[in-house]
């Protein structure tokens, strides 16, 4: 199957997304070719419906996530926004970086799962700052060079929540 | 073309007759068959009418072994040779239990624990295989057929180890496995068609020995898991063992032989039933050495000395809403399942965190039974149930050791099954020819706190400057969230395969072995049985074949017809004849000569599924 993400899901490859769609498409796909719908059939139907079934929650995974699915855009266009080639940020993102991890370390210290909560919530507010400039970036001026810079200051905040919620989990076993 | 068809009872490829399968619910505490007849699912009784088994296994004089009530009556008699709660020890070692509160010899053993008895020394694999035995039997005689398989159900959050040992068991029971299914999953199942319900459900499923917690999205007969946690070693027991505590403490009574265990042990659970719907107990019996224990425990204090087990329920809970990304007010509504539900300070604890009684309209006891075997009925293959597709998640996430004793995740826990994923690692010396490849299961970085699922080598590396080599390492989950692991080293294309049977798993031949010496079978009996079963098997995929040639032949070219139904009459022919090995390699060449048509198959299918949906956009 040579198809990408986008073409499964018979959408165009926008970073806005209707996700509506997408997880209908995504139930379809796996109500026509979950392994469970081919258990008498031959060894070979159940190897291309275990193939099919695993790349459909792969991309519906990837589509799913914003930072994800920007970065599988940029891979479209042979662009690795990760690569290390690709790591220059601007000041004052690592600045606001910074101060995000000081306030989870003295949380994590103080075992204070509120103020991580109100940490994370504040982190989601600025991704979704980032996502409405990727439209733009992406969709309208296929400016893909911005649209890298973005992206990676996403996966930055992905990882941030990320590691908020590993703190809050260690805290609240 | 005269098409042979040769079928067990039971096992007939004919589409239109129905198969006989049936769901288990292999219980801490009890055990449950339960199958679907005219459309309705219905846990099957023994022949007194009792629908659970007890999940207790004794193995008596003269090579007697018996399950259930039986049994249960033995184990304050009897208690070396009478094991309880078996499900405790599958896929685990004496370091992961609390071994000294049981009165069994147990048997340290490479990976799973074992257990000296009367009649041999025994694994936790044989003695499930022993209720799940029992179970068949009662489900074959109700049905009055052979059974085409099973869907027997597990803790959503048991390990690949645990999970490899209750499909051997079922192996050994000489039942066909047609899925592991997790039980909140298959709880949501018959929960969710008996009420036709649509949006977010949490199921809070604690059994007898563990702690499941499951939200789904119910949509359109979709049952999509979107988070999975628990505590495998959490349970009603573990009530029970807090007022044998009490007891001891309260009564202070010295640590007491096997015999006085059991017996505190039963009254325990008399009193915890009792304290369900009563506010008070008097726990009274007499001990070996003469001494009389009569104490009152009231429903207040059994809350108390409980209050941290049902705590610590709410650990995972949280979790789980963190990982699916939702808060309270998302959630339509609360599940109990499992026996130990029934407490009322449980179903309070519970009603206090989501700010909801919790719906328990349905048998606790039953409700997993009765969605299994719906999931069981579908994958039989018996149609009208069409609609119903389950889409679950591995429990723990899954990964390497890496270089200072790390765990590199590869799957992240809560993954859709199937999934695969790869991940590339390299050499940290030059000329290094070997790699040992550790897979572990588990939260923590460091490896020693996760579970060690299996180790093999991967030999035959190129020598090459360190970090030049490139080793692709695959991991596949399948829809029973088993692993399988394959490495390959890309630029040379040697690889090492294998499918995670750690020190916990019996491999194939182990299973037959065990099977043969079960039976004891002629080796006439056994050549004849194969036989039939690789008739079966081409009986099977030649149906499958031609139903597939008659529906859609037009997506291939006259010449790969013309292969496939050559291939078909080949089959046929061997099957004619008393080769079963040939059958065998028949039916391989014929799968081999479908490979193209499947995959144009499964093509055409998700066309036709998303047709109308912006077809201009679709490549197919």
């Amino acid at each position: 199957m040579t198809q990408n993400y986008f073409e499964l899901f018979a959408l165009a490859p926008t970073f806005n997304l209707d996700l509506v769609t997408l997880e209908t498409n995504y139930r379809t796909i796996q109500s026509t070719s979950h392994p469970d719908r081919f258990v008498g059939a031959t060894a070979t139907e159940k190897l291309s419906s275990m193939q099919l079934a695993t790349m459909a929650n792969e991309a519906y995974q990837t589509l799913k996530n914003p930072a994800k699915r920007a970065k599988y855009l940029l891979e479209l266009q042979n662009i690795n926004s990760i690569s290390e080639t690709n790591t220059a940020m601007p000041a004052d993102f690592l600045m606001q970086q910074m101060e995000w991890r000081e306030n989870m370390e003295e949380a994590k210290s103080n075992k204070d799962i509120a103020s991580l909560e109100q940490l994370h919530h504040q982190i989601q507010v600025e991704a979704k700052i980032l996502q409405a400039s990727l439209i733009d970036c992406l969709d309208i001026k296929k400016d893909y060079s911005s649209g890298t810079d973005v992206t990676r200051k996403l996966i930055f905040l992905d990882k941030v929540c990320d590691d908020i919620n590993k703190i809050i989990e260690q805290l609240d076993s | 073309m005269a098409l042979l068809q040769i079928s067990e009872p039971g096992m007939s490829a004919a589409p239109h007759q129905h198969r006989l399968a049936v769901g288990i619910d292999l219980g801490t505490t009890n055990s449950l068959v339960a199958t679907v007849l005219s459309g309705l699912s219905h846990v099957l009784a023994d022949e007194h009418g009792y629908t659970l088994l007890p999940s207790v296994v004794h193995y008596g004089e003269t090579d007697k072994v018996q399950v259930g009530t039986e049994a249960q009556k033995k184990q304050n008699s009897d208690p070396h040779n009478t094991i309880v709660s078996v499900k405790r020890f599958m896929g685990r070692g004496l370091k992961d239990i609390e071994s000294s509160q049981l009165p069994y010899q147990f048997v340290e053993q490479a990976g799973m624990l074992q257990i000296a008895t009367r009649a041999g020394i025994k694994s936790p694999v044989e003695i499930s295989a022993e209720i799940l035995k029992v179970l068949k039997t009662r489900a074959e005689q109700a049905l009055g057929g052979e059974l085409v398989g099973a869907v027997i159900t597990v803790p959503a959050y048991f390990d690949d180890a645990q999970r490899q040992a209750t499909k051997d068991a079922a192996r050994l029971a000489g039942l066909n496995v047609l899925r592991l299914l997790n039980e909140p999953t298959a709880a949501a199942v018959a929960y969710g068609l008996d009420n036709n319900s649509e949006g977010l459900y949490v199921i809070y499923d604690l059994g007898g020995g563990t702690f499941d917690i499951s939200i789904l999205k119910l949509s359109k007969g979709v049952f999509e898991v979107l988070a999975t946690n628990g505590d495998s070693a959490l349970g009603g027991d573990d009530f029970d063992h807090r007022i044998y505590c009490w007891i001891l403490e309260t009564a202070k009574l010295s640590p007491r032989n096997a015999h006085d265990t059991r017996l505190l042990m039963s009254k325990s659970r008399e009193a915890k039933e009792w304290l369900t719907s009563h506010t008070e107990t008097q726990v009274s019996c007499l001990l070996s050495d003469g001494d009389f224990v009569n104490l009152h425990l009231t429903y207040d204090q059994f809350t108390e000395i409980t209050a941290n087990l049902v705590e610590k329920t709410l650990s995972p809970v949280r979790k789980a809403m963190r990982d699916a990304g939702l808060s309270i007010e998302d959630i339509d509504g609360v599940v109990m399942v499992g026996g130990a539900t029934r407490m009322p300070q449980v179903q309070q604890v519970v009603a206090d965190y989501f700010k909801k009684t919790p719906l328990t309209n349905l048998d606790p006891d039953k409700v997993v039974a009765l969605g299994a075997a719906i999931q069981a009925n579908i994958l039989a293959g018996n149609k009208n149930a069409e609609e119903l597709l389950l889409l679950d998640v591995i429990p723990l996430s899954l990964g390497l050791e890496t270089i200072g004793g790390l765990a590199e995740k590869v799957i992240h826990r809560n993954s859709t099954l199937p999934v695969a994923r790869a991940q590339e690692f390299t050499t940290y010396k030059d000329g290094q020819t070997a790699m040992s490849i550790h897979v572990v299961q588990g939260e923590r970085e460091l490896v020693v706190d996760c579970r060690s699922l299996a180790r093999f080598e991967l030999r035959g590396i190129p020598p090459m400057v360190a970090g030049a080599a490139r080793i692709r390492i695959t991991f596949t989950v399948d829809a029973d969230g088993l692993l399988s692991v394959s490495a390959r080293e890309i630029s040379s294309n040697v690889e090492a395969h294998i499918a995670v049977k750690p020190s916990y798993g019996l491999s194939e031949e182990e299973i037959t072995n065990m099977l043969k010496a079960s039976f004891n079978s002629a080796e006439a009996d056994k050549s004849a049985r194969m036989l039939t079963e690789a008739r079966v098997s081409a009986g099977a995929i030649i149906g499958a074949v031609k139903a597939a040639l008659e529906a859609d032949k037009a997506l291939i070219t006259r010449d790969q017809v013309a292969t496939i139904e050559a291939e078909i009459n080949r089959l046929s022919t061997l099957s004619a004849a008393n080769d079963a090995n040939a059958i065998h390699s028949g039916v391989e060449a014929l799968n081999h000569a479908t490979e193209a048509f499947a995959a144009a198959r499964m093509n055409a299918s998700i066309s036709n599924a998303l047709a109308g949906k912006a077809l201009d956009q679709i490549k197919l």
